[in-house]
């Protein structure tokens, strides 16, 4: 029997992975596609939620939230453009002039 | 017409910021009439108002205009509002009367001088400032015209600011006044403590209708606080020094504002406070002491000084000594009436050492003057007038109001406050002629370079000479003895305790009657001995000052020195204060408190080197560090819910 404990393990490996992901690689893109791997961990347990507490609200979120991922996916590549049509790399070790 | 009191005060306002915000570029003519008109139109109203007030019957003569609630904090309430009453309308005459005199004499005076419009502003101003401080209805406001006629006569006194003197003059005016000021403010809030309300009315009523036994402690603590208060703006003992040295300012000036008005406030206060003072026989006496000890002190140091507006000065100083042992002994109106005649016959021969130092081409050293009465002969005569006046020849102003003076002294008081009174009187007559004999009379010990210039000043600075002159012969006859016009109009606000007239005859009935009679045939032979001997002296025997100085060497070089009172004080107030001062700079301020300051800013310093090696610049650690800060508030919560 799969109960709410197993999806919520489950999301929470998936979050830590896409946590550590973004912390240790340097490809801007990986670090990206862990941001969503963060996102959808989230979107997995408020399924779960949803269907345990039997109420629509958590499905709802989940919609809302891949919008706005969808939305932040589409920013987040633009700026990488941006960046590598300037620095010729994505690699984030070469910014750091995010500092005063 | 009372109602109009609040634009006496309007006019010299405005006229001041016209001059003083656009003077520069209008033309010296326009700033002369907006300076003398705005003072004009002010004396105008008075007129009204006093008329007005005239056409009351005595008892209703208290009018009070509320214009606006001014502060108001729990039950504290400070309204501006005015008071007009038989005091304020004889001060207010006085100050825009006299003022108006002085106004036109400086456009003379003062013609040549590039900050021309500058003075005329400060002039209207100072006007404003004393008509605010006579027409107060409350405490705090007359605090209000108190400290701004200070301020005024700081910026006249150091009007030649670039003059090292005048600037110190200025300076030693300024703090001199702040001492007595100090008192003058704790005694508001003590009278606000004691009864609630700093309002005259409300205060003098509750005053005198029993509630505090005579000799009170609090009365006699506020009475001798506000005294305090009287004697720096009055130059009394023992904060007289620095009216000698405000003679550094424009002529004019020290005719307004050192010798006929401001001074003079220390005066209007007692009087005007004459019910709390009654209800306190030892701040009397105190007020008396300091008054005959001022009015002989002053008058002696006068003797040697050669210079024409020290001279004046120290007799200044003396006269209002004269003034506050008149309220001292309770002869309230004896002292306004001398006020009065004072402000006459002091601005006159203030205005006339100005005609003089003008036609000196301004020399003060009388040394250097002698025989100048056939030059200036307008400036001689007048100035004739005012010597006479106030060396208390009848019927001359002086005469009748230094005369109540010493009758009341010698009746309310006792003999010693009358001889006091007496020998300054000997003392007045004989230095004022003194300075007469010695500019006027002789020879001519004029430089004669300066003598080739010698010339009588303008019309427009003679006239006020002639009408001032005018005011110095006829004023006395406002109180004489038998019809005293003043006594009887002042009585409603000096209550039953200021009717000199009426304890007078009585007194003078326990004495045979002749008594007044007696004491003003006694004052006049005093003052015809006193100006006898100056004559004796300055014009008879010229070598006998210099003998006389050689003889008794030591008094002369003490008088000659002023006692050595600034002397002093510097080495017992000036010199301490100021090395305290240097200490306190270099220990505390440099050490203490900019250690403090620049210690915070290094410990800022400091955290900040450290809290920077964060600021990496690599999105990966700030995302760890939300990272961290999420983990953290969440082993927190978890923590804390347990």
């Amino acid at each position: 029997m799969i109960t709410l404990t197993h999806y919520l393990i489950l999301s929470a490996i998936l979050f830590s992975i896409g946590v550590v992901g973004v912390l240790i690689r340097r490809n801007a893109i990986i670090i990206f596609m862990c941001i969503e791997l963060m996102l959808n961990a989230v979107n997995l347990s408020f399924v779960a939620f949803a269907h345990y507490l039997h109420s629509m609200e958590g499905q709802m979120f989940v919609f809302f939230s891949m919008t706005v991922a969808a939305a932040e996916a589409t920013v987040g590549l633009a700026i990488i453009i941006a960046i590598f049509r300037n620095k010729e790399t994505v690699n984030v070790d070469d910014m750091n002039i995010m500092k005063w | 017409m009372l109602n109009l009191v609040a634009f006496i005060l309007l006019f010299p306002l405005i006229g001041s910021a016209i001059n003083g915000f656009f003077g520069r570029r209008l033309r010296k003519e326009s700033v002369g009439y907006i300076a003398c008109g705005a003072i004009g139109l002010s004396f105008f109203i008075s007129i009204l108002v006093f008329c007005g007030l005239l056409s009351l019957p005595p008892e209703e003569r208290l009018f009070e205009k509320h214009l606006f609630s001014w502060i108001q904090s729990g039950s504290f309430n400070a309204a501006a509002g005015f008071q007009v009453d038989p005091l304020s309308a004889l001060m207010i005459l006085i100050v825009t009367g006299v003022g108006f005199l002085i106004h036109i004499y400086s456009i003379g005076y003062m013609h040549e001088d590039k900050g021309y419009h500058r003075y005329l502003s400060y002039l209207n101003l100072f006007t404003f400032s004393m008509l605010l401080l006579v027409l107060s209805n409350n405490f705090l406001l007359m605090f209000v015209g108190w400290e701004a006629v200070g301020l005024c006569s700081y910026l006249l006194i150091g009007f030649w600011f670039e003059k090292k003197s005048a600037s110190d003059a200025a300076k030693k005016a300024f703090v001199v006044n702040r001492v007595g000021d100090f008192g003058f403010a704790l005694g508001i809030m003590l009278i606000f403590l004691t009864f609630h309300s700093i309002d005259f009315t409300e205060v003098f009523s509750e005053a005198s209708h029993g509630k505090f036994a005579i000799g009170n402690i609090t009365i006699t603590l506020i009475t001798l606080l506000l005294f305090m208060g009287a004697a720096g703006k009055s130059a009394q003992i023992p904060l007289y020094t620095w009216l000698p040295d405000a003679m550094e300012g424009p002529t004019p000036v020290s005719a307004l504002i050192h010798a006929a008005t401001m001074v003079t406030a220390g005066v209007y206060m007692i009087a005007r406070c004459n019910v709390l003072y009654m209800l306190s026989p030892f701040t009397m006496t105190v007020v008396a002491c300091i008054g005959a000890a001022t009015a002989l002190f002053a008058a002696s140091i006068g003797l040697m000084q050669n210079d024409i507006k020290r001279v004046l000065a120290y007799s200044t100083i003396s006269q209002l000594g004269y003034m506050f042992l008149a309220c001292g002994v309770g002869a309230f109106t004896a002292g306004v009436f001398h006020l009065m005649t004072h402000a006459f016959f002091k601005a006159l021969l203030f205005l006339g050492s100005g005609s003089v130092i003008h036609a000196m081409s301004g020399e003060q050293d009388m040394r250097k003057m002698g025989g100048l009465k056939n030059h200036i002969p307008v400036t001689y005569k007048t100035f004739l007038i005012g010597t006479v006046a106030i060396a208390g020849i009848p019927p001359f102003a002086g005469f009748f109001s230094k005369d109540e003076i010493l009758l009341e002294a010698f009746v309310r008081g006792n003999v010693i406050y009358w001889s006091i009174g007496a020998v300054a009187a000997f003392l007045t007559a004989f230095y004022i002629f003194r300075l007469l004999f010695m500019t006027f009379h002789g020879e001519s010990r004029v430089d004669p370079h300066v003598k080739e210039h010698l010339h009588e000043s303008p019309r427009n600075m003679t006239t006020p000479l002639i009408i001032l002159a005018g005011l110095s012969i006829i004023g006395g006859f406002l109180g004489i003895p038998g019809a005293n016009a003043l006594n009887h109009f002042l009585s409603p606000v000096f209550g039953g305790h200021g009717h000199g007239e009426m304890h007078g005859s009585e007194a003078g009935g326990h004495h045979g009657g002749g008594l007044p009679y007696l004491m003003m045939v006694v004052s006049t032979l005093i003052a015809v001995g006193g100006i006898w001997l100056a004559y004796q002296m300055y014009v008879k025997r010229q070598k006998l000052p210099g003998k006389l100085a050689e003889r008794f060497a030591l008094p002369y070089k003490v008088l000659l020195n002023k006692y050595y009172v600034d002397e002093i004080y510097n080495a017992v107030f000036v010199n301490p204060v100021k090395k305290i001062s240097v200490q306190l700079w270099k220990r505390v301020d440099a050490m203490v408190i900019d250690g403090s300051v620049n210690g915070i800013a290094r410990f800022f310093v400091g955290i900040s080197n450290v809290f920077r090696l964060f600021q990496t610049g690599y999105v990966r650690n700030y995302a760890f560090y939300i990272v961290v800060g999420c983990v953290f508030i969440l082993i927190l919560t978890t923590l804390l819910n347990k």
